[in-house]
């Protein structure tokens, strides 16, 4: 009696390694392909954007509703967005790889289709850079490229930041993602970006990326310069106590077009335009420092 | 009552020659259109599609709705009330809670949510649904008081829908899947959602027809139901369990589908005049239908893009209670 209940329990287990086995060989993704995916899937404008960086745009056969850069991909299928992907549409393009961010939904029940998917969610430089290495790597771009692409990026921002007057020292500045309000702290690619530029985020890191901050945080933290969508500007100031706001009376507001805004949150490698325009919005705003008469 | 009868079983058999219609519909239409249909049998894709995407679909939107449309009709005989919905107890906002709490909890881990998604997030939200009736039950002190019932599953509701917004504030990355839980969804329904939900409708649905006679003798009054021999507080039990089993069962693997637990039962009710344990079943019937058709509409009206169904039965079954309001204001009766 003992000895058939061991075996029964020796090739239960035996049975769940092995089907633990085969599905994490399962689940992660497989880079021993011989022949790199040709059509590929996009559900995150970042990636798309990354994918097209490292020169495969027309490798692209589907992206998410989202995505709008570069120009070229206007004409391909939108397969829905991160809440709603259209998981009978990207099957029918028989794609043989989907790029996704993890939170998205779907990506199981992509997986569970037979669907190659890999998932990259960047909120930071490092992000970016392992983003682009990842990626170059799974569609059979040479790391040399993707690192050339990540070297450029940065030797850009890095002109950018060393080009920037005296004055933008130390601004203190709020960048505002979303109206609920969420702003961009220094931990994310935004915050790293302004720290490289040489201005100072209201919001220290230990708050998260991007954390939902009170209207109070704000006005207490007084902004030497805020920036923002356009379409947030109304809402920002009908917040109690904003229209005081130093920023605010004296017009250190940067807003931002929607295509601006678009390049602005886009971790990808539109960083560079977006340090450009944020360094733009510094330059603008920072008010000269008076020296004080000897 | 012979015509009655009667009269049920053509009811039954026109909504069961509907849903295979719909069926039959539902496997038509999608993003790729009638095309995969045609394609089907040559072209691996297109079988896929017909196969593992249209066909678990349609069929796990007919057991959702039928599952919804069940607990309605129960909650309905329970709280002897037109307008209770299977989320009266709590259970929406308590697998709302059980779906936020996996999701801050593992979301942050690569490995962790990919464990927790194919299994975890829908146990979460059967487990967080079950523990909000659960908590009702023991601030109600038991099922005695159909009030104090009704008022404790309000509390239950409010509280946990409010600790369930708490927690994706405090973590704004899952705030996109919580939305998404909270439209309600059967585009990622599959075969394993499919066979889950089969195994609980079923033994619902009989426990349902089983008990039929004893939510007719409620229907009288709660003293005369006693004086017909009926245990009332046993009774009130099963049904209970049975409405928090099956929406459990259908939010886990939908999402928040508004309406068809509602409205089911009042549809059914407006062409049939049936007893208890026959409206289960037809409102059962009829929920699947509905659902069915939301999900149908959901995949054409726009396509190739599609609308989330949680939308598409929250207009329809709001515009449907609207007119049903109106019209009882005219005629003077409810239901």
């Amino acid at each position: 009696m003992h000895k058939t209940l061991e075996n029964f329990i020796a090739h239960l287990s035996g049975i769940l390694c092995l089907s633990f086995a085969f599905w994490f060989s399962s689940t992660s993704y497989a880079t021993e392909t011989t022949k790199p995916p040709q059509r590929i899937v996009s559900l995150l404008p970042s990636l798309t954007e990354t994918v097209c960086a490292l020169g495969a745009c027309n490798r692209l056969v589907g992206v998410d509703r989202y995505s709008n850069w570069p120009e070229s991909i206007a004409h391909l299928p939108r397969m829905g967005g991160g809440i709603d992907p259209n998981i009978e549409s990207i099957v029918a393009l028989k794609p043989d790889l989907v790029l996704m961010a993890g939170s998205a939904r779907g990506v199981e029940r992509l997986r569970a289709l037979g669907l190659t998917v890999l998932t990259l969610e960047p909120k930071n430089y490092a992000d970016v850079q392992n983003a682009l290495g990842v990626v170059a790597k799974v569609i059979g771009v040479s790391s040399k490229e993707s690192d050339r692409v990540w070297r450029d990026m940065n030797a850009q921002v890095e002109e950018i930041s060393k080009s920037m007057p005296q004055q933008v020292n130390a601004q203190r500045v709020y960048f505002e993602v979303s109206p609920v309000p969420f702003g961009a702290s220094e931990s994310s690619f935004i915050g790293e970006t302004l720290q490289r530029l040489g201005a100072k985020n209201i919001l220290p890191a230990a708050m998260g990326v991007f954390p939902q901050v009170s209207p109070e945080f704000v006005v207490r933290a007084r902004p030497d310069i805020i920036m923002v969508g356009d379409s947030n500007l109304a809402d920002m100031q009908a917040r109690p106590g904003w229209m005081n706001l130093q920023a605010m009376r004296t017009g250190r507001v940067c807003t931002f077009k929607p295509n601006e805004s678009d390049i602005l949150v886009r971790p990808g490698p539109r960083m560079v335009e977006a340090a450009r325009l944020m360094s733009k919005c510094l330059i603008d705003k920072s008010a000269p420092k008076v020296k004080p008469n000897p | 009552m012979s015509l009655n009868k009667s009269n049920n079983w053509s009811i039954a058999l026109v909504m069961l020659l509907s849903i295979a219609l719909c069926i039959g519909i539902g496997l038509s239409v999608g993003s790729s259109g009638l095309e995969s249909l045609q394609n089907a049998w040559h072209d691996e894709v297109a079988w896929q599609i017909i196969w593992d995407i249209r066909l678990p679909r349609t069929l796990g939107a007919l057991a959702a709705g039928a599952l919804l449309g069940l607990a309605g009709a129960l909650a309905q005989g329970l709280f002897r009330n037109p307008l209770a919905d299977p989320y009266l107890l709590g259970s929406a906002s308590g697998a709302t809670l059980g779906v936020a709490l996996a999701l801050a909890f593992f979301g942050g881990n690569q490995l962790a949510t990919e464990v927790l998604v194919r299994v975890g997030l829908t146990g979460a939200a059967f487990v967080g649904a079950l523990l909000a009736v659960v908590l009702t039950l023991v601030l109600a002190k038991g099922v005695q008081h159909t009030m104090r019932l009704l008022l404790a599953g309000v509390i239950v509701g409010v509280v946990m829908g409010a600790m369930a917004s708490l927690i994706s504030l405090m973590r704004p990355d899952i705030l996109q899947n919580m939305q998404g839980f909270l439209l309600g969804s059967t585009a990622f329904i599959g075969w394993s959602a499919c066979i889950v939900m089969a195994c609980f409708l079923i033994p619902c649905l009989c426990f349902a027809w089983f008990f039929g006679f004893a939510m007719d003798a409620l229907s009288l009054g709660e003293s005369t139901a006693v004086s017909l021999g009926v245990p009332l507080r046993a009774m009130r039990m099963v049904i209970v369990l049975l409405v928090a089993l099956a929406t459990g069962t259908a939010v886990a693997q939908t999402g928040l589908i508004a309406f068809v637990g509602l409205a089911a039962p009042h549809l059914v009710r407006s062409i049939a005049s049936v007893k208890s344990g026959s409206l289960a079943l037809l409102s059962a019937l009829m929920g699947g239908l509905l659902l069915l058709l939301a999900d149908i509409l959901a995949r054409s009206l726009i396509a190739p893009q599609e609308l989330p169904v949680g939308v598409l039965t929250a207009v329809l079954g709001g515009g449907y209670l609207l007119w049903l309001m109106y019209r009882n204001q005219n005629q003077g009766a409810l239901g």
